[in-house]
């Protein structure tokens, strides 16, 4: 399953409505080896495209150095959907490299940029198997200074 | 030309769950072919019909090889090379 704070949720979805028609795209980042997710970074979708996602290769070294820094493994990697259901593609699965990871997909394709109904589901890929888990909203991770 | 290489989790059954192991080479080509001898089955993974895959990022320091020779980029020693798959999708 994931669990995630509802707050991160709010994110994704926000993001997808942003730039809906094209693809979004992001990582939620949270330290290694807790499965939980806690910081969300929306990424540039380089390919701009309402049917193909790629983070640019060098925010991609950026981003996975940054994590490294900070004990980070990215939790959650997801994308939207901008006219079909929240479901991953064969291209999804193909690609997906992270085993760890939970694939979230949120579809944006009955309210596309507007407030309205949104499908957003989850998902291990691995080994180019699909297994969908339940969302489950927590509250977030403490940080404790 | 003593080279780190990082590999991504992906990866890391090759290496027997190394995340940075060395290599030594003066071209990427050469640093491949050479990590094959040690982690065989690895270069399959980076390599199509002899050339780097698509969805493979390969970094020589800060820069993606793609812009600086690919597979014949060139490596010194102390460079660091990481070994990033795309992430991607429709």
């Amino acid at each position: 399953m994931l669990e995630i704070a509802a707050h991160l949720v709010d994110a994704m979805v926000a993001h997808a409505r942003a730039d809906h028609p094209d693809e979004a795209c992001g990582v939620i980042a949270g330290a290694i080896g807790t499965d939980r997710p806690d910081r969300f970074i929306p990424m540039v979708n380089a390919a701009r495209s309402p049917t193909f996602y790629e983070f640019d290769s060098l925010d991609l070294l950026h981003l996975y150095r940054e994590m490294d820094d900070r004990d980070e493994e990215p939790v959650v990697i997801y994308h939207s959907h901008t006219a079909t259901e929240a479901y991953p593609s064969r291209t999804d699965v193909s690609y997906a490299s992270e085993p760890n990871a939970h694939y979230v997909l949120v579809s944006t394709r009955e309210s596309g940029a507007d407030q309205g109904p949104f499908e957003l589901r989850s998902y291990r890929i691995v080994d180019g198997e699909i297994t969908e888990e339940p969302v489950v909203i927590v509250d977030p991770v403490e940080h404790r200074e | 030309m003593a080279i780190e290489v990082r590999i991504p989790t992906i990866l890391r059954p090759y290496t027997g769950g190394a995340k940075i192991v060395e290599g030594s080479a003066d071209s990427l080509a050469g640093l491949i072919a050479d990590l094959e001898i040690n982690y065989p089955g690895l270069s399959d993974r980076l390599l199509e019909d002899g050339a780097l895959r698509r969805f493979i990022n390969i970094y020589i320091d800060d820069e993606d090889v793609r812009f600086i020779g690919g597979l014949q980029a060139p490596l010194a020693d102390g460079n660091s090379v990481t070994i990033l798959p795309a992430v991607a999708g429709g």
